[in-house]
Protein backbone atom coordinates (compact mmCIF):
# COMPACT_ATOMS: atom_id res chain seq x y z
CA UNK A 1 0.00 0.00 0.00
CA UNK A 2 1.10 3.53 -0.71
CA UNK A 3 -0.20 6.65 0.98
CA UNK A 4 -1.41 9.41 -1.31
CA UNK A 5 -2.87 12.82 -0.72
CA UNK A 6 -4.85 14.43 -3.51
CA UNK A 7 -7.27 17.27 -3.82
CA UNK A 8 -10.30 16.30 -5.89
CA UNK A 9 -12.86 18.92 -6.89
CA UNK A 10 -11.68 21.15 -4.06
CA UNK A 11 -11.71 18.54 -1.29
CA UNK A 12 -8.50 17.08 0.15
CA UNK A 13 -8.25 13.31 0.55
CA UNK A 14 -5.63 11.05 2.09
CA UNK A 15 -5.80 7.37 1.26
CA UNK A 16 -3.83 4.16 1.26
CA UNK A 17 -3.93 2.68 -2.21
CA UNK A 18 -2.47 -0.27 -4.02
CA UNK A 19 0.17 1.00 -6.47
CA UNK A 20 -1.70 -0.69 -9.32
CA UNK A 21 -4.91 1.29 -8.66
CA UNK A 22 -5.74 3.45 -11.67
CA UNK A 23 -6.75 7.05 -11.03
CA UNK A 24 -10.15 6.48 -12.65
CA UNK A 25 -10.88 3.57 -10.31
CA UNK A 26 -9.76 5.64 -7.33
CA UNK A 27 -12.12 8.45 -8.35
CA UNK A 28 -15.08 6.18 -9.01
CA UNK A 29 -14.74 3.34 -6.50
CA UNK A 30 -13.10 5.09 -3.55
CA UNK A 31 -14.44 8.62 -3.80
CA UNK A 32 -17.75 7.78 -5.50
CA UNK A 33 -17.03 10.26 -8.30
CA UNK A 34 -18.96 8.28 -10.88
CA UNK A 35 -19.32 11.35 -13.08
CA UNK A 36 -16.08 10.15 -14.66
CA UNK A 37 -16.99 7.15 -16.84
CA UNK A 38 -14.71 4.41 -18.13
CA UNK A 39 -15.03 4.00 -21.87
CA UNK A 40 -12.45 1.99 -23.73
CA UNK A 41 -9.92 1.34 -20.96
CA UNK A 42 -7.17 1.51 -23.61
CA UNK A 43 -6.26 5.23 -23.66
CA UNK A 44 -8.24 5.77 -26.84
CA UNK A 45 -11.67 7.21 -26.20
CA UNK A 46 -11.08 10.00 -23.68
CA UNK A 47 -14.34 9.41 -21.76
CA UNK A 48 -12.38 9.30 -18.47
CA UNK A 49 -10.58 12.61 -19.11
CA UNK A 50 -10.01 14.72 -15.98
CA UNK A 51 -7.78 17.71 -15.28
CA UNK A 52 -4.61 16.87 -13.37
CA UNK A 53 -3.08 20.09 -12.05
CA UNK A 54 -5.20 21.86 -14.65
CA UNK A 55 -4.15 19.76 -17.64
CA UNK A 56 -6.28 17.16 -19.42
CA UNK A 57 -5.25 13.54 -18.89
CA UNK A 58 -6.94 10.20 -19.45
CA UNK A 59 -7.46 8.92 -15.93
CA UNK A 60 -7.46 5.27 -17.06
CA UNK A 61 -3.79 5.78 -17.95
CA UNK A 62 -2.57 7.37 -14.76
CA UNK A 63 -1.90 5.47 -11.55
CA UNK A 64 -3.45 6.93 -8.42
CA UNK A 65 0.05 7.02 -6.91
CA UNK A 66 1.21 9.20 -9.80
CA UNK A 67 -1.45 11.74 -8.83
CA UNK A 68 -0.07 11.98 -5.29
CA UNK A 69 0.19 15.65 -4.30
CA UNK A 70 -1.84 16.76 -7.31
CA UNK A 71 -5.06 18.62 -7.85
CA UNK A 72 -7.74 16.69 -9.78
CA UNK A 73 -10.81 18.25 -11.37
CA UNK A 74 -13.60 15.98 -12.58
CA UNK A 75 -16.85 16.90 -14.28
CA UNK A 76 -18.37 17.08 -10.79
CA UNK A 77 -16.11 19.98 -9.90
CA UNK A 78 -16.45 22.31 -12.88
CA UNK A 79 -19.63 24.14 -11.89
CA UNK A 80 -19.45 26.79 -9.22
CA UNK A 81 -22.08 28.24 -6.86
CA UNK A 82 -24.73 26.09 -8.48
CA UNK A 83 -23.94 27.65 -11.87
CA UNK A 84 -22.92 25.43 -14.76
CA UNK A 85 -19.58 26.05 -16.38
CA UNK A 86 -19.97 27.92 -19.70
CA UNK A 87 -18.84 24.78 -21.56
CA UNK A 88 -21.53 22.72 -19.79
CA UNK A 89 -24.14 25.33 -20.70
CA UNK A 90 -23.03 25.42 -24.32
CA UNK A 91 -23.16 21.61 -24.61
CA UNK A 92 -26.73 21.78 -23.32
CA UNK A 93 -27.77 24.60 -25.59
CA UNK A 94 -26.17 23.22 -28.74
CA UNK A 95 -27.43 19.69 -28.14
CA UNK A 96 -23.83 18.46 -28.11
CA UNK A 97 -24.71 15.14 -26.55
CA UNK A 98 -27.06 12.29 -27.08
CA UNK A 99 -26.23 9.35 -24.81
CA UNK A 100 -23.87 11.56 -22.81
CA UNK A 101 -21.20 8.95 -22.15
CA UNK A 102 -18.38 10.92 -23.78
CA UNK A 103 -19.62 14.25 -22.43
CA UNK A 104 -17.64 14.56 -19.17
CA UNK A 105 -14.40 13.89 -21.05
CA UNK A 106 -15.41 16.17 -23.92
CA UNK A 107 -16.16 19.01 -21.51
CA UNK A 108 -12.92 18.68 -19.56
CA UNK A 109 -10.84 18.39 -22.74
CA UNK A 110 -12.68 21.47 -24.06
CA UNK A 111 -11.97 23.46 -20.89
CA UNK A 112 -8.28 22.65 -21.28
CA UNK A 113 -8.38 23.52 -24.99
CA UNK A 114 -10.01 26.92 -24.31
CA UNK A 115 -7.44 27.74 -21.65
CA UNK A 116 -4.82 27.44 -24.38
CA UNK A 117 -6.78 28.93 -27.26
CA UNK A 118 -9.64 31.23 -26.19
CA UNK A 119 -10.88 31.61 -29.78
CA UNK A 120 -10.36 28.30 -31.58
CA UNK A 121 -11.31 27.78 -35.20
CA UNK A 122 -13.49 24.82 -36.08
CA UNK A 123 -10.35 22.99 -37.20
CA UNK A 124 -8.56 23.81 -33.92
CA UNK A 125 -11.48 22.39 -31.92
CA UNK A 126 -11.44 19.20 -33.98
CA UNK A 127 -7.68 18.88 -33.49
CA UNK A 128 -7.92 19.70 -29.80
CA UNK A 129 -10.59 17.07 -29.20
CA UNK A 130 -9.01 14.36 -31.35
CA UNK A 131 -8.45 12.24 -28.25
CA UNK A 132 -12.15 12.18 -27.37
CA UNK A 133 -14.49 9.91 -29.27
CA UNK A 134 -18.25 10.34 -29.61
CA UNK A 135 -20.19 7.43 -31.06
CA UNK A 136 -23.67 8.89 -31.32
CA UNK A 137 -24.25 12.64 -31.60
CA UNK A 138 -21.35 13.16 -33.95
CA UNK A 139 -18.99 16.02 -33.73
CA UNK A 140 -20.77 18.93 -35.45
CA UNK A 141 -22.74 20.05 -32.43
CA UNK A 142 -19.82 19.42 -30.11
CA UNK A 143 -17.59 21.70 -32.18
CA UNK A 144 -20.36 24.29 -32.27
CA UNK A 145 -20.77 24.08 -28.49
CA UNK A 146 -17.08 24.57 -27.81
CA UNK A 147 -16.96 27.63 -30.05
CA UNK A 148 -20.11 29.01 -28.43
CA UNK A 149 -18.58 28.49 -24.98
CA UNK A 150 -15.42 30.23 -26.15
CA UNK A 151 -17.45 33.24 -27.22
CA UNK A 152 -19.35 33.23 -23.93
CA UNK A 153 -16.15 33.03 -21.89
CA UNK A 154 -14.52 35.86 -23.84
CA UNK A 155 -17.53 38.06 -23.09
CA UNK A 156 -17.69 37.23 -19.38
CA UNK A 157 -13.92 37.26 -18.74
CA UNK A 158 -12.45 40.02 -20.89
CA UNK B 1 -8.44 -4.58 -16.95
CA UNK B 2 -6.69 -4.05 -13.65
CA UNK B 3 -2.90 -4.47 -13.81
CA UNK B 4 -1.21 -7.28 -11.89
CA UNK B 5 0.36 -6.25 -8.56
CA UNK B 6 3.77 -4.65 -8.44
CA UNK B 7 5.95 -2.83 -5.95
CA UNK B 8 6.21 0.90 -6.48
CA UNK B 9 9.18 3.17 -5.85
CA UNK B 10 9.37 6.91 -6.41
CA UNK B 11 12.97 8.09 -6.09
CA UNK B 12 13.70 11.80 -6.19
CA UNK B 13 17.26 11.82 -7.52
CA UNK B 14 18.88 9.95 -10.39
CA UNK B 15 21.40 8.34 -8.02
CA UNK B 16 18.57 7.01 -5.90
CA UNK B 17 16.66 5.87 -9.00
CA UNK B 18 19.63 3.89 -10.29
CA UNK B 19 20.15 2.26 -6.89
CA UNK B 20 16.49 1.39 -6.48
CA UNK B 21 16.31 -0.06 -9.99
CA UNK B 22 19.44 -2.13 -9.37
CA UNK B 23 17.92 -3.53 -6.20
CA UNK B 24 14.48 -4.19 -7.65
CA UNK B 25 15.41 -7.22 -9.72
CA UNK B 26 15.41 -8.07 -13.42
CA UNK B 27 11.65 -7.83 -13.79
CA UNK B 28 11.51 -4.20 -12.67
CA UNK B 29 10.50 -1.52 -15.18
CA UNK B 30 11.07 2.21 -15.27
CA UNK B 31 7.89 4.30 -15.26
CA UNK B 32 7.85 7.86 -16.60
CA UNK B 33 4.58 9.13 -18.13
CA UNK B 34 3.35 5.57 -18.37
CA UNK B 35 1.57 6.04 -21.67
CA UNK B 36 3.28 3.09 -23.30
CA UNK B 37 3.77 1.02 -20.16
CA UNK B 38 0.40 1.38 -18.42
CA UNK B 39 -1.60 0.18 -21.44
CA UNK B 40 0.62 -2.92 -21.52
CA UNK B 41 0.03 -3.51 -17.80
CA UNK B 42 -3.69 -3.01 -18.17
CA UNK B 43 -3.90 -5.49 -21.01
CA UNK B 44 -1.70 -7.81 -18.91
CA UNK B 45 0.82 -8.03 -21.69
CA UNK B 46 3.55 -7.17 -19.18
CA UNK B 47 4.01 -8.27 -15.57
CA UNK B 48 6.80 -6.24 -14.00
CA UNK B 49 7.40 -7.04 -10.33
CA UNK B 50 8.30 -3.45 -9.56
CA UNK B 51 7.92 -0.01 -11.11
CA UNK B 52 10.53 2.66 -10.50
CA UNK B 53 8.73 5.95 -11.12
CA UNK B 54 11.24 8.49 -12.43
CA UNK B 55 8.47 11.05 -13.05
CA UNK B 56 9.67 13.24 -10.20
CA UNK B 57 13.40 12.72 -10.44
CA UNK B 58 15.01 16.15 -10.45
CA UNK B 59 16.98 17.14 -13.53
CA UNK B 60 15.44 14.71 -16.02
CA UNK B 61 12.84 17.11 -17.33
CA UNK B 62 13.29 20.05 -19.67
CA UNK B 63 15.08 21.17 -22.80
CA UNK B 64 18.43 22.93 -22.90
CA UNK B 65 20.63 24.38 -25.61
CA UNK B 66 24.10 22.80 -25.42
CA UNK B 67 25.80 24.60 -28.28
CA UNK B 68 26.16 22.01 -31.03
CA UNK B 69 23.18 20.01 -29.80
CA UNK B 70 19.94 20.28 -27.89
CA UNK B 71 19.53 18.12 -24.79
CA UNK B 72 15.99 16.88 -24.18
CA UNK B 73 15.52 15.45 -20.68
CA UNK B 74 14.06 11.95 -20.71
CA UNK B 75 10.91 12.85 -18.76
CA UNK B 76 10.11 15.96 -20.78
CA UNK B 77 6.52 15.47 -21.94
CA UNK B 78 5.58 15.52 -25.61
CA UNK B 79 3.57 18.66 -24.95
CA UNK B 80 6.62 20.38 -23.45
CA UNK B 81 8.75 19.30 -26.43
CA UNK B 82 6.25 20.71 -28.93
CA UNK B 83 6.06 24.02 -27.05
CA UNK B 84 9.80 24.39 -26.49
CA UNK B 85 11.20 27.40 -28.40
CA UNK B 86 14.63 25.69 -28.41
CA UNK B 87 13.22 22.55 -30.04
CA UNK B 88 11.19 24.54 -32.55
CA UNK B 89 14.19 26.61 -33.54
CA UNK B 90 16.93 24.00 -33.62
CA UNK B 91 15.17 20.67 -34.19
CA UNK B 92 11.91 21.43 -35.98
CA UNK B 93 11.61 17.82 -37.17
CA UNK B 94 11.28 16.72 -33.53
CA UNK B 95 8.51 19.28 -32.96
CA UNK B 96 6.71 18.32 -36.19
CA UNK B 97 6.73 14.59 -35.42
CA UNK B 98 5.93 14.97 -31.73
CA UNK B 99 2.88 17.09 -32.54
CA UNK B 100 1.44 14.04 -34.36
CA UNK B 101 1.86 11.68 -31.38
CA UNK B 102 -1.57 10.41 -30.28
CA UNK B 103 -3.72 13.27 -28.92
CA UNK B 104 -3.37 16.25 -26.54
CA UNK B 105 -4.18 14.35 -23.31
CA UNK B 106 -1.63 11.66 -24.17
CA UNK B 107 0.97 14.30 -25.04
CA UNK B 108 0.43 15.88 -21.62
CA UNK B 109 1.65 12.67 -19.91
CA UNK B 110 3.74 10.74 -22.42
CA UNK B 111 7.45 11.53 -22.40
CA UNK B 112 10.12 11.95 -25.04
CA UNK B 113 12.50 9.51 -23.34
CA UNK B 114 9.76 7.01 -22.65
CA UNK B 115 8.79 6.85 -26.31
CA UNK B 116 12.36 6.07 -27.31
CA UNK B 117 13.05 3.62 -24.48
CA UNK B 118 9.85 1.75 -25.37
CA UNK B 119 11.43 1.13 -28.81
CA UNK B 120 8.14 0.65 -30.61
CA UNK B 121 8.85 0.75 -34.37
CA UNK B 122 5.31 2.12 -34.84
CA UNK B 123 6.09 5.06 -32.55
CA UNK B 124 6.84 8.32 -34.33
CA UNK B 125 9.95 9.37 -32.46
CA UNK B 126 12.30 6.40 -32.99
CA UNK B 127 12.43 7.08 -36.76
CA UNK B 128 13.18 10.74 -36.04
CA UNK B 129 15.93 9.73 -33.61
CA UNK B 130 17.52 7.64 -36.36
CA UNK B 131 17.19 10.29 -39.05
CA UNK B 132 18.75 12.96 -36.85
CA UNK B 133 21.49 10.71 -35.40
CA UNK B 134 20.40 11.45 -31.84
CA UNK B 135 22.55 10.17 -28.98
CA UNK B 136 20.90 8.64 -25.92
CA UNK B 137 22.45 9.24 -22.50
CA UNK B 138 21.94 6.45 -19.98
CA UNK B 139 22.85 5.95 -16.37
CA UNK B 140 23.45 2.82 -14.30
CA UNK B 141 25.31 1.91 -11.11
CA UNK B 142 28.38 1.44 -13.35
CA UNK B 143 28.21 5.07 -14.48
CA UNK B 144 27.11 6.86 -17.61
CA UNK B 145 27.29 5.94 -21.27
CA UNK B 146 26.04 7.39 -24.53
CA UNK B 147 24.36 5.23 -27.17
CA UNK B 148 23.97 6.47 -30.76
CA UNK B 149 20.42 6.02 -32.06
CA UNK B 150 21.78 3.79 -34.84
CA UNK B 151 22.74 1.24 -32.19
CA UNK B 152 19.82 1.74 -29.82
CA UNK B 153 16.86 0.01 -31.46
CA UNK B 154 17.60 -3.71 -31.49
CA UNK B 155 14.25 -5.36 -32.15
CA UNK B 156 10.52 -4.98 -31.58
CA UNK B 157 10.15 -3.21 -28.17
CA UNK B 158 13.79 -4.04 -27.49
CA UNK B 159 16.42 -1.39 -26.98
CA UNK B 160 20.10 -1.40 -26.10
CA UNK B 161 19.21 -0.39 -22.52
CA UNK B 162 20.64 -3.07 -20.23
CA UNK B 163 18.75 -4.10 -17.09
CA UNK B 164 19.54 -1.47 -14.48
CA UNK B 165 20.10 1.31 -17.00
CA UNK B 166 17.92 4.42 -17.05
CA UNK B 167 17.64 6.76 -20.02
CA UNK B 168 18.32 10.24 -18.67
CA UNK B 169 18.38 12.47 -21.72
CA UNK B 170 18.73 12.65 -25.47
CA UNK B 171 21.16 14.76 -27.47
CA UNK B 172 19.70 16.07 -30.70
CA UNK B 173 22.45 17.42 -32.97
CA UNK B 174 21.74 20.78 -34.55
CA UNK B 175 21.90 20.41 -38.31
CA UNK B 176 22.65 24.03 -39.09
CA UNK B 177 21.25 26.22 -41.87
CA UNK B 178 19.85 25.17 -45.21
CA UNK B 179 17.85 22.19 -44.00
CA UNK B 180 14.13 21.62 -44.38
CA UNK B 181 12.08 19.08 -42.48
CA UNK B 182 8.85 17.15 -42.65
CA UNK B 183 7.15 14.25 -40.89
CA UNK B 184 4.59 12.52 -43.10
CA UNK B 185 2.28 10.19 -41.21
CA UNK B 186 -0.39 7.96 -42.66
CA UNK B 187 -2.93 6.64 -40.19
CA UNK B 188 -6.53 5.61 -40.26
CA UNK B 189 -7.88 7.60 -37.31
CA UNK B 190 -6.77 10.75 -35.54
CA UNK B 191 -4.87 9.19 -32.65
CA UNK B 192 -3.93 5.86 -34.21
CA UNK B 193 -0.35 4.73 -34.65
CA UNK B 194 1.21 5.39 -38.02
CA UNK B 195 0.45 2.69 -40.58
CA UNK B 196 3.66 4.09 -42.05
CA UNK B 197 5.47 7.32 -41.18
CA UNK B 198 8.38 9.11 -42.84
CA UNK B 199 10.73 11.54 -41.12
CA UNK B 200 12.65 13.55 -43.71
CA UNK B 201 15.36 16.18 -43.62
CA UNK B 202 16.64 17.77 -46.82
CA UNK B 203 19.55 20.14 -47.33
CA UNK B 204 19.69 21.91 -50.64
CA UNK B 205 21.70 24.60 -52.28
CA UNK B 206 20.71 26.55 -55.40
CA UNK B 207 17.97 24.10 -56.26
CA UNK B 208 20.15 21.01 -55.88
CA UNK B 209 19.62 18.46 -53.14
CA UNK B 210 22.90 18.07 -51.30
CA UNK B 211 22.00 15.80 -48.42
CA UNK B 212 18.95 13.85 -47.33
CA UNK B 213 18.07 11.90 -44.20
CA UNK B 214 15.07 9.62 -44.04
CA UNK B 215 13.76 7.57 -41.11
CA UNK B 216 10.83 5.18 -41.54
CA UNK B 217 8.17 4.41 -38.93
CA UNK B 218 6.51 0.97 -38.80
CA UNK B 219 8.45 -0.57 -41.69
CA UNK B 220 10.11 -3.35 -39.68
CA UNK B 221 10.76 -4.63 -36.19
CA UNK B 222 12.84 -1.51 -35.57
CA UNK B 223 12.71 1.99 -37.05
CA UNK B 224 14.57 2.00 -40.37
CA UNK B 225 16.95 4.46 -41.98
CA UNK B 226 16.23 4.60 -45.71
CA UNK B 227 19.86 4.76 -46.80
CA UNK B 228 19.08 3.86 -50.43
CA UNK B 229 16.86 6.93 -50.70
CA UNK B 230 19.49 9.09 -49.04
CA UNK B 231 22.11 8.02 -51.60
CA UNK B 232 19.78 8.27 -54.59
CA UNK B 233 18.60 11.76 -53.63
CA UNK B 234 22.05 13.30 -53.36
CA UNK B 235 22.69 15.71 -56.20
CA UNK B 236 19.24 15.59 -57.78
CA UNK B 237 17.26 18.66 -58.69
CA UNK B 238 14.79 19.72 -55.99
CA UNK B 239 11.13 20.28 -56.72
CA UNK B 240 8.15 18.43 -58.14
CA UNK B 241 9.83 17.50 -61.43
CA UNK B 242 13.31 16.84 -60.11
CA UNK B 243 14.75 13.48 -59.09
CA UNK B 244 13.12 13.13 -55.68
CA UNK B 245 10.39 10.84 -56.97
CA UNK B 246 12.93 8.42 -58.38
CA UNK B 247 14.91 8.54 -55.13
CA UNK B 248 11.76 7.85 -53.11
CA UNK B 249 11.17 4.71 -55.19
CA UNK B 250 13.98 3.15 -53.13
CA UNK B 251 12.17 3.72 -49.82
CA UNK B 252 11.06 0.13 -49.24
CA UNK B 253 14.43 -1.34 -50.11
CA UNK B 254 15.72 -3.64 -47.39
CA UNK B 255 12.60 -3.25 -45.23
CA UNK B 256 10.57 -6.06 -43.72
CA UNK B 257 7.29 -4.37 -42.75
CA UNK B 258 4.75 -6.05 -40.50
CA UNK B 259 1.33 -7.35 -41.50
CA UNK B 260 -1.64 -6.39 -39.34
CA UNK B 261 -5.29 -5.41 -39.56
CA UNK B 262 -4.43 -2.08 -41.14
CA UNK B 263 -1.99 -3.10 -43.85
CA UNK B 264 -0.13 -5.97 -45.47
CA UNK B 265 3.61 -5.69 -46.15
CA UNK B 266 3.25 -4.91 -49.88
CA UNK B 267 0.84 -2.08 -49.10
CA UNK B 268 3.21 -0.70 -46.46
CA UNK B 269 6.03 -0.79 -49.04
CA UNK B 270 3.84 1.14 -51.46
CA UNK B 271 3.01 3.65 -48.71
CA UNK B 272 6.69 4.06 -47.85
CA UNK B 273 7.50 5.05 -51.44
CA UNK B 274 4.57 7.45 -51.80
CA UNK B 275 4.97 9.03 -48.36
CA UNK B 276 8.73 9.39 -48.75
CA UNK B 277 8.20 11.34 -51.94
CA UNK B 278 5.69 13.60 -50.21
CA UNK B 279 7.95 14.04 -47.20
CA UNK B 280 10.96 14.94 -49.36
CA UNK B 281 8.94 17.46 -51.37
CA UNK B 282 7.53 19.08 -48.24
CA UNK B 283 10.88 19.11 -46.48
CA UNK B 284 12.57 20.79 -49.44
CA UNK B 285 9.75 23.34 -49.65
CA UNK B 286 10.04 24.26 -45.97
CA UNK B 287 13.70 25.01 -45.96
CA UNK B 288 14.98 27.17 -43.12
CA UNK B 289 16.68 30.36 -44.28
CA UNK B 290 20.36 29.82 -45.04
CA UNK B 291 21.70 32.21 -42.47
Amino acid sequence: MARISVEVDGIAYEDDVEPRLLLVHYLRDRLGKTGTPIGCDTTNCGACTVLLDGTSVKSCSVLAVQADGCDVTTIEGVSSDGEWHPVQKAFHEEHALQCGYCTPGMILASIDLLKDDPDPSEEAVRQGLEGNLCRCTGYCNIVRAVRRAAQEMRVTTP
Amino acid sequence: MIPASFDYFRPSTIEEAVDVLAGAGEEAKVLAGGHSLLPLLRLRLAYPTALVDVGRVAGLRGVSDRGDHVLIGATTTHDEVVRSPIVREHCPLVALATATVADPAVRHRGTFGGSLAHADPAGDLPAVALALDMVLEVRSPAGERAIPAAGFFLDYLESALAPGEILTGVRVPKLGPGWGFHYEKFHRTAQAWATVGVAAAVRQSNGTVEEVRVGLTNMGSTPVRATAVEEAARGVEAGQNGGLRRAAEQAAEGTDPPADLHAQPDYRMHLARVLTHRALLSASAHRSPAT
